[in-house]
């Protein structure tokens, strides 16, 4: 699938953003500002943008505790997040959601989540509504291996499979759930295992954009005319521990070493658009910069956020009670 | 006004709000039964046949019957809600909730609150409770005061078809998550229920009967075990009065407080169990905020700190029944 120019800009752009403000948050945890914890997306980013670049504001996702990524490439103001994150009153959920509940559901972001596997069930949901007004919209289920493994998953898997609804499980295998490696803990092969559902499924170099792209494409596109569910198994690096300040001493520092020297999304992007002439190097340079600086005027807007008033603890309960 | 049963009324609140609204739709296990076989397709309407008829009506793109897999429909459900339909998810008996729970009170109880106020959820889980069937431990549970716990839900136990029609059309209507539990020794009891739509308000106590001697609170079924009660009573003098809760959550202290404060004697029938129950919880409200008015402690009339039993003999134990509730007003109107 040919992308124009903006596009590609675009993808960069968006995946650049979600990197920074990954290093960044990690950087601010460590200011002790921060007042909960955080689990980072960095090394995951092809994975978000890859899918997100075909969805529109009607077309949900639901995340997963790894959830900043999805929120970036779904459209999620920036600073609005970073200002969540900080706990302020000007966050995208008003300080009440924190870092793994970011939502905005006017850009069908149904939810980053804090409990593993539960978003497939509600994503299921969303494609329910679609297909039943007839949109032609899709919804995609963010989950990672250890997701997979979870109940909510396989019966969401059965359930999207016989009511053939318009939704994508993309599955990002970072090798880890938490501390415990997806080698020991996931028996079979998740594309096999979707395959046994009936679900068209395929396994997808996370550090390649453009094959998260166009394996995206048709899974979008399957969704959109009424074909029904697809699975993508999207094998991909998780740079920082399960959240961070996670010592990590369950991988080698060899291995961590390897693994962002050797699987970066980013720089595999960099190196496919300018050697093939479609962007240059200099744009790209100057796109950090300018990405770098939307970061850092997030943090500070972060900062000078009022904090909640404590009369809010609790409004917003219920509509009417 | 017709007299009709507790199942019908609850099928017409249905039928006029799907009638009404066609985001609303209704899905779970057999809420049809007969999907995909070779025989009738609305064999059953729910375990109780409270859906019947509803297929045909509406056709299945509205009323879905789903697999035996409770976490992935009820927070389908719950998916749907919050992108614009109304669903209504049955689930046969309370007791399954269990495999489900994190999608009712971790996904749909706090989308809203965790959001930031933006998410709203337009949601009735229906499901049936209670004892008396013989159908034995994970059947039989009365589990309203679990959802009580969790802000975010709202919590309906009707009483009587008139209620139940009318509380039903209400939770539909309403824009936050409602648990809606029917017990089960009600759907075929019977009572006047008027032919068009109408609502009952949530957290307005229904008051059943009214006597200056001791204020009963009942919930459900019981509110007839209590009436049986006072009617006893009554014959030796004693005059109670009865309030329907209606609701658990939100719960109607104002007129339970008043009514305290006219009798100064509470006792609380309720077929939960009793450790952190609604017995309990409605027994502390009252205790901290009309201590003055009370002229004798406050007695709850629940089972047994137990599992629900099977054997008839057994079961009969289990339940509070109109002895107890007899024996408990007696107590609380010592040395009157």
């Amino acid at each position: 699938m040919q992308l124009s120019r903006d596009e590609l800009l675009s993808a960069y752009r968006t995946m650049r953003t979600i990197r920074m403000f990954e290093d960044r948050v990690n950087q601010e945890m460590s200011t002790g500002d921060v007042p909960g914890a955080v689990h980072l997306y960095a090394g995951q980013e092809a994975s978000a943008v890859g899918i997100c670049m075909h969805l529109n504001d009607s077309d949900r996702i639901a995340s997963t505790h790894r959830g900043h990524g999805h929120c970036i490439a779904k459209g999620c103001d920036v600073n609005a997040m970073m200002a969540e994150i900080f706990g302020k009153a000007n966050g995208i959920c008003q300080g009440k959601g924190g870092s793994m509940h970011i939502a905005d559901l006017d850009r069908g972001m149904m939810g980053a989540n804090g409990i593993v596997g539960g978003g497939p069930p509600l994503i299921c949901g969303a494609a329910m509504t679609a297909k039943y007004r007839k949109t032609g919209g899709v919804a995609v289920a963010f989950a990672g291996d250890g997701a997979f493994n979870q109940g909510t998953t396989q019966e969401s898997l059965n359930l999207a499979s016989i009511w053939r609804l318009p939704v994508i499980f993309a599955v990002e295998d970072n090798g880890f759930a938490e501390a415990t490696s997806s080698d020991y803990a996931v028996a079979g092969d998740i594309v096999e295992r979707a395959g046994a559902y009936g679900i068209p499924s395929e396994r997808v170099d996370g550090l390649d954009f453009f094959a998260v792209h166009e394996a995206a494409a048709k899974a979008v596109a399957r969704g959109r005319s009424g074909d029904g569910a697809s699975v993508l198994h999207i094998k991909t690096p998780r740079y920082y521990g399960h959240f961070s300040g996670d010592a990590d001493t369950y991988r080698t520092a060899e291995e961590k070493e390897a693994m962002r020297r050797d699987q970066d999304c980013l720089k595999r992007f960099r190196e496919r658009v300018t050697e093939a002439a479609l962007l240059d190097a200099v744009q790209l340079d100057q796109l950090d910069d300018e990405v770098a600086a939307a970061i850092d005027a997030a943090v500070d807007f972060a900062r000078a956020g009022p904090l909640p008033e404590s009369s809010e603890v609790a409004t917003d309960v219920y509509l009417d009670y | 006004m017709a007299r009709k049963s507790f199942r019908q009324a609850l099928n017409e609140a249905l039928r006029h709000e799907m009638a009404r609204d066609d985001n609303v739709i209704v899905l779970g296990e057999d809420v049809c039964g007969g999907a995909g076989a070779s025989g009738e397709q609305d064999a059953w309407g729910g375990a109780f046949g409270v859906t019947k008829g509803l297929l045909a009506e509406f056709g299945p793109e509205r009323i879905m019957d789903t697999p035996i897999t409770e976490s992935a429909f009820i927070g389908a459900a719950a998916g749907a809600a919050m992108t614009g339909l109304r669903p209504v998810a049955e689930i046969m008996f309370v007791d399954f909730l269990g495999v489900c729970f994190d999608q009712i009170f971790n996904q749909a109880a706090k989308v809203r609150y965790m959001f930031g106020g933006k998410a709203v959820t337009p949601l009735v889980i229906r499901a049936s409770f209670g004892a008396g069937a013989r159908s034995a431990s994970q059947h039989s549970q009365a589990l309203y005061p679990l959802f009580t716990h969790i802000p975010g839900l709202k919590v309906v136990i009707p009483s009587n078809p008139y209620d139940a029609k009318g509380l039903l059309i209400e939770a539909i209507r309403d824009d936050d998550p409602v648990i809606f539990l029917e017990n089960k020794m009600l759907y075929d009891s019977e009572g006047e229920v008027p032919d068009g739509a109408y609502t009952v308000p949530f957290g307005e106590a229904g008051i059943l009967r009214e006597g200056d001697d001791a204020t009963i609170v009942a919930l459900g079924r019981m509110t007839a075990v209590a009436e049986t009660a006072a009617v006893r009573l009554a014959n030796d003098g004693i005059d109670c009065t009865i309030i329907d809760p209606r609701t658990v959550s939100p719960l109607d202290e104002d007129t339970i407080l008043d009514f305290v404060a006219d009798t100064g004697r509470l006792v609380i029938v309720d077929e939960a169990y009793p450790r952190c129950g609604t017995a309990a919880d409605i027994s502390s409200i009252v205790a901290e905020k009309a201590f003055h008015d009370l002229k004798a402690p406050i007695l709850k009339v629940t089972p047994p700190h137990a599992p629900v039993p099977y054997a008839p003999q057994l079961e009969e134990a289990f339940l509070p029944d109109t002895r107890d509730v007899e024996a408990a007003v007696r107590s609380v109107m010592e040395g009157a």
